[in-house]
């Protein structure tokens, strides 16, 4: 196991900890406002310090990572859940009219960064951090049915799949059977990657107010109510950031680390 | 006076030892082939002598050059010599050619890296070479692209760089076993009348004795990293010392006894098989092109019978091949087996699919690698109504396993336990366990190291007589064909031009195209009674 | 050559057809009539239908989505719901700073990319490529709004050589205007630049494995020869894709800096139509993101084909 791995898996854990124990406890109630105690920096009594409404930094990271987890990993899954037969099947049914019209949607897709669909959908109905999910989510299904339609190209060309076919096995079952477990690294290792840039899209969207909605403590919205006291007041800037950027960093790290240590051989798109 | 000397060369690569020992020499004008199976140590022997080796590699002895000791030259040294001293040729036509830029381009940085002459006349002698290895600029201009080119004119191109300075040593590994045996027998005579015209020396590397006994003035034998035996062709043949040399060769004209085939009765019947590929369209609003791939093929198949089918690569066996398997529908025709089509209203006939197995060239890609051999070589029970289970389904699996030759506790493991012969054992297992009527082998024994093959060959012998099996050998080796059956088509460009007995059809072909492949192929001295 | 470009330019035309379609009946879901909103819930039926008719609000919605593609086609968006005046003049006022900002970002995210990843490449497994990998995988973690903040704080409140916020216009002079944009555009930048740094160096590695560059050097062409002259250009075929997905990215992410540092850029102006529901404002500057990434992967399929010739002759 290489560095990578050890320290990715380190800091992904001490956050999911975090969100985790966050359920049962937090050093302060995290919505509970104490207006004497307003914009302390770090001390003793308030690890990470105190906001403009003398709220506790440090339970509110501990509850805003719960936000993050949540909208991140929800949003892998939908675009798993979907992207990942939607590949299966194009390429399983390679140059027919079904291949056609799926990688077509996918670049349709790729055309809506998430922030816009997180537009179109907060237009319409309004903010939320059910739009962030949404939004990341439909952005994560074209990435996954690209990677699983690439990689199962290349393994339906393997003989193992011409012996499969001859003894009389049908393209759905050849891709359950044969193809995914094949893909299966390959999509654990893009699955974390989606998931670090997941919690950075969430941070973005809250930040511009297009997710999760007050009193829901997120990353992005703390920034956002940061700004304008950053000149007197560096560490409501400065904690949150540093939580994002752990956060990623541990889940780059580990998806780096799994990559070579699940299979040195195989490529993922990284971007 | 010797143009290249290798003595004493050790190499190691992160403390494994891949080279022991390595003694050869080279003279002006001179062909060295140094020869073996997989694993020898020979490809690695080439990039010592280029200074190419992969990082990690510690050399130990001596490569001289013209009494210029290599592994004492610095890089810099070493940039100036390749390309200039030293040329190379490598295996792989396709992928050796950079695909973004022009053939002309690439022969003539040859020249200009080694500022040997100004552009124009660099440019000059760039038409000059490439002429030289037959492809003149009227028809091939230097603005080609290498996707332009087939595998053996991309060949050429190569070659061309490599001699575009007329280097005294000329380095050449595997140069034709990426290409089909009538380019083959074009390449070879390329390098040779280059030596000879150039008095280079040519170090050559490769797996096919055929061809070394052919071209090569001297011989070296190598295993494991060590050479075993060397010497001059014409002695080395005829007065082999060491063993392994002599399995070597007889392993590569191994022959073997089929079985009677017995009556005559039709088991497959192809009639009159045709497979158009479309090509893709070339404007907006012009109908496709087609390619057809199989073109009216019709034969018959008895029970019992061995049958094979050769030709180049691109002649439509495979076509027909998965068309036989019933993975692609056909145009027209008829494909039937036991009187049952394998096609039944545009969809794959199960019942005619149970009579039929395959095995593929590729050893390494023909098998999950997440599976263990008990559900890899299973797999065809998909196709029984009823497939056996429990201890029925233990005892068929460990009976396929012992007739192949492997034990039956080798069921549990993973595939990349296994070398690359027994893989092809456990295709056959796999192939078998159904008790097909058919067995259709695509390059089964292509990939395989010589003594491999032999062992495979035989294998097959002895499953002939236990199990009566009735196959289609397709494959494009014309020795392993002579031996393994009884009657051969020969294919070309989506056709049948010859078909007939095996022996009567290599003793005397009827067709040009025959002659042609068969006088391409470089033949094994027949060293068996010699040797005795 | 001709004949791939005519393609993928019909390729184009049917995406954005497609993405018109998909926009137009997004907002079409929005509940609340426009024109009710607009003059409250007293206001009379027939003040309400002129105003229906001004705002192209009646008709089928067949024919409405014809006549705001058909406008769209001769530069009319419209009239704003709030405003009153016309889209196409308030996407244009504030497209000149969006673009010249997503522009400058990539330029600079471009310009940083590839000098870093070739360094990298070349001294694979050395120190230099380490730091610079680790640099890149930090900076991937960065969000570029928390960047932004950190520059305003360094470099706006701290040393004073910007100003926190704000754009001078390019009536003040080019120099001024680029002046104003250098940090957002900094803060859009570098995290792409480490993204890009990352997919440059990793192509180059994957094309140093190839047969043709062990014959160049077989050519005597030294390591560092052979990566200019034969690494490079083949590298570029998967770092032009890259770059054509950051176009988007930093386009959608100049709307979020734009927040930053208080820019008068389509950002803003789609966030202020949002709070008033000034839904065909929202619609059209969708619209016109969309075109802008279809667009630039339009051109980047044409670079592709000028890159790999292999491209040129197929159709």
């Amino acid at each position: 196991m290489s560095r990578n791995l050890i320290l990715g898996a380190c800091l992904s854990s001490l956050v999911l900890l975090a969100a985790l124990v966050s359920f049962v406890w937090t050093p302060y109630d995290y919505a509970a406002l104490n207006i004497p105690e307003k914009l302390q920096p770090p001390n003793a009594e308030h690890l990470f310090g105190t906001d403009h409404f003398g709220r506790d930094m440090f339970s509110m990271i501990m509850v805003g990572a719960r936000t993050s987890i949540a909208v991140a990993l929800v949003a892998v899954g939908i675009g798993m859940a979907l992207g990942v037969p939607l590949g299966l099947a194009a390429a399983a049914r390679k140059g027919s009219w079904l291949d056609e019209v799926i990688m077509r949607g996918n670049d349709l897709v790729f055309a809506f960064p998430s922030l816009v669909i997180a537009i179109l959908i907060t237009a319409v109905f309004g903010a939320g951090a059910i739009n962030a999910i949404i939004a990341i989510g439909i952005f994560n299904i074209p990435v996954f049915a690209r990677i699983t339609r690439g990689a199962a190209l290349s393994l339906w060309e393997r003989e193992f799949i011409l012996a499969a076919r001859v003894s009389g096995k049908g393209a759905a079952r050849i891709s359950v059977e044969h193809i995914l477990p094949n893909v299966a690294n390959l999509l654990i290792v893009q699955g974390t990657i989606q998931f670090s840039l997941g919690i950075l899209a969430e941070a973005g969207l809250s930040y511009v107010g297009l997710g999760a909605q007050p009193p829901t403590p997120s990353w992005g919205r703390m920034l956002a109510d940061a700004q304008t006291m950053v000149s007197f007041a560096p560490h409501l800037a400065l904690i949150p950031g540093l939580a994002i950027i752990i956060t990623v960093l541990g889940l780059n790290l580990l998806g780096d680390g799994l990559r070579d240590w699940l299979d040195p051989r195989i490529r993922v798109a990284r971007a | 006076m010797s143009l290249l000397q290798i003595k004493n060369l050790s190499l190691a690569i992160h403390d494994t030892d891949i080279l022991k020992q390595v003694n050869l020499s080279i003279a002006p004008g001179e062909i060295v082939a140094v020869t073996g199976e997989s694993g020898s140590g020979k490809s690695m022997t080439a990039l010592a002598v280029m200074q190419l080796l992969p990082n990690g590699a510690q050399t130990d002895g001596a490569i001289r050059l013209n009494e210029k000791d290599l592994l004492d030259q610095t890089e810099d040294q070493m940039c100036a010599l390749r390309g200039a001293a030293i040329g190379m040729v490598f295996q792989e036509p396709m992928t050796a050619l950079n695909p973004v830029k022009t053939i002309g381009d690439q022969v003539m940085e040859t020249i200009l890296i080694h500022k040997a002459m100004p552009h124009p006349q660099a440019r000059a002698r760039a038409e000059e070479v490439l002429t030289r290895v037959g492809l003149p600029p009227d028809r091939f201009p230097l603005s080609r692209f290498p996707h332009e080119l087939s595998g053996g004119q991309r060949q050429r191109v190569v070659i061309a760089m490599a001699i575009a300075l007329r280097p005294k040593l000329l380095i050449a590994d595997e140069p034709t076993t990426a290409l089909d045996v009538t380019t083959q027998a074009q390449i070879l005579d390329l390098l040779k009348g280059l030596v000879t015209e150039f008095g280079m020396g040519l170090l050559m590397i490769t797996h096919d004795l055929a061809v070394v006994a052919d071209m090569a003035d001297q011989i070296v034998v190598m295993r494991h990293g060590e050479v075993v035996e060397s010497g001059a062709t014409n002695h080395l043949l005829h007065h082999m010392q060491h063993p392994y040399t002599r399995m070597l060769f007889e392993a590569s004209g191994h022959q073997v006894t089929l079985p009677d085939p017995g009556q005559p009765k039709p088991l497959l019947e192809v009639s009159n098989v045709v497979r158009d590929y479309r090509l893709p369209r070339k404007g907006l609003f012009e109908t496709s092109g087609h390619h057809r791939a199989v073109d009216d093929v019709s034969f018959t198949l008895n029970r019992g019978e061995r049958l094979g089918l050769v030709g180049e690569s691109g002649c439509g066996k495979s076509t027909l091949t998965r068309a036989i398997l019933g993975l692609e529908e056909v145009q027209s025709g008829d494909i039937r087996l036991d009187a049952q089509p394998v096609f039944s209203g545009h969809k794959a006939n199960l019942a005619v699919r149970r009579k039929m197995q395959v095995v593929f060239q590729d050893p390494y890609g023909s098998f999950n690698p997440r599976h263990r051999v008990a559900r890899l070589i299973t797999e065809p029970f998909h196709l029984l109504e009823t497939p056996p289970t429990g201890s029925e389904r233990q005892d068929r699996i460990a009976e396929m396993l012992t007739a192949v030759g492997l034990s039956p506790d080798d069921m549990g493991k993973y595939i990349h336990e296994f070398s690359g012969g027994q893989r092809q054992r456990i295709a056959i297992a796999r192939a078998l366990i159904i008790r097909p009527e058919l067995i259709l082998f695509d390059e089964a024994v292509s990939a395989l190291d010589v003594s491999v093959r032999a062992q495979i060959l035989d294998l097959l012998v002895e499953l002939c007589e236990a199990y009566d099996l009735t196959y289609l050998f397709i494959s494009h080796d014309l020795s392993v064909v002579r031996t393994i059956t009884d009657r051969v088509m020969v294919m070309r460009s989506g056709q049948i031009v010859e078909e007939g007995r095996t022996e009567s059809v290599f003793s005397d072909p009827q067709h040009q195209y025959t002659k042609d492949l068969i006088n391409a192929a470089p033949t094994l001295p027949d060293i068996g009674k010699v040797v005795a | 050559m001709l004949r791939y470009a005519l393609k993928r330019l019909i390729s184009l035309m049917i995406s954005l057809a497609v993405a018109s379609v998909v926009i137009f009946a997004v907002i079409e879901v929005a509940p609340g009539d426009p024109a009710s909103f607009m003059l409250g819930v007293n206001a009379q039926e027939d003040t309400l239908a002129a105003l229906r008719a001004e705002l192209g609000l009646d008709g089928s919605k067949v024919q409405r989505y014809f006549n705001w593609v058909g406008g769209m086609l001769v530069g009319d968006f419209g009239t704003s719901y709030t405003y009153r005046t016309p889209v196409s003049q308030m996407i244009a006022d504030r497209l000149w700073v969006s673009l010249p900002l997503a522009l400058y970002a990539l330029t600079l995210s471009t310009v940083i990319a590839f000098p870093v990843g070739i360094y990298a490449a070349a001294r694979r497994g050395k120190p230099g490529d380490l730091t610079v990998m680790g640099a890149t995988q930090l900076g991937i973690a960065v969000p570029n709004f928390w960047f932004a903040m950190m520059l305003v704080l360094i470099f706006a409140i701290n040393l004073r050589w910007f100003n926190a916020g704000g754009f001078a216009g390019w009536d003040n002079g080019f120099w001024t205007g680029i002046h104003s944009l250098t940090l957002p555009a900094i803060a859009l930048a570098l995290p792409q630049a480490a993204i890009l740094a990352r997919v440059m160096r990793s192509s180059l590695l994957d094309i140093l494995g190839e047969d043709f560059m062990r014959t160049a050097r077989a050519k005597g062409l030294s390591r560092r020869q052979a990566l200019w002259r034969h690494g490079v250009r083949n590298a570029l075929i998967p770092v032009l894709t890259i770059i054509g997905l950051q176009f988007s990215f930093l386009l959608a992410g100049s709307i979020i800096i734009e927040q930053v540092f208080y820019l008068p850029g389509l950002g803003r102006l789609v966030f202020q139509a949002i709070s008033a529901r000034d839904l065909i404002v929202v619609e059209s500057v969708v619209m016109l993101l969309v075109f802008a990434v279809i667009t630039v992967n339009f051109l980047v399929d044409l670079a592709y084909a000028a890159v790999d010739p292999r491209l040129r002759s197929r159709t």
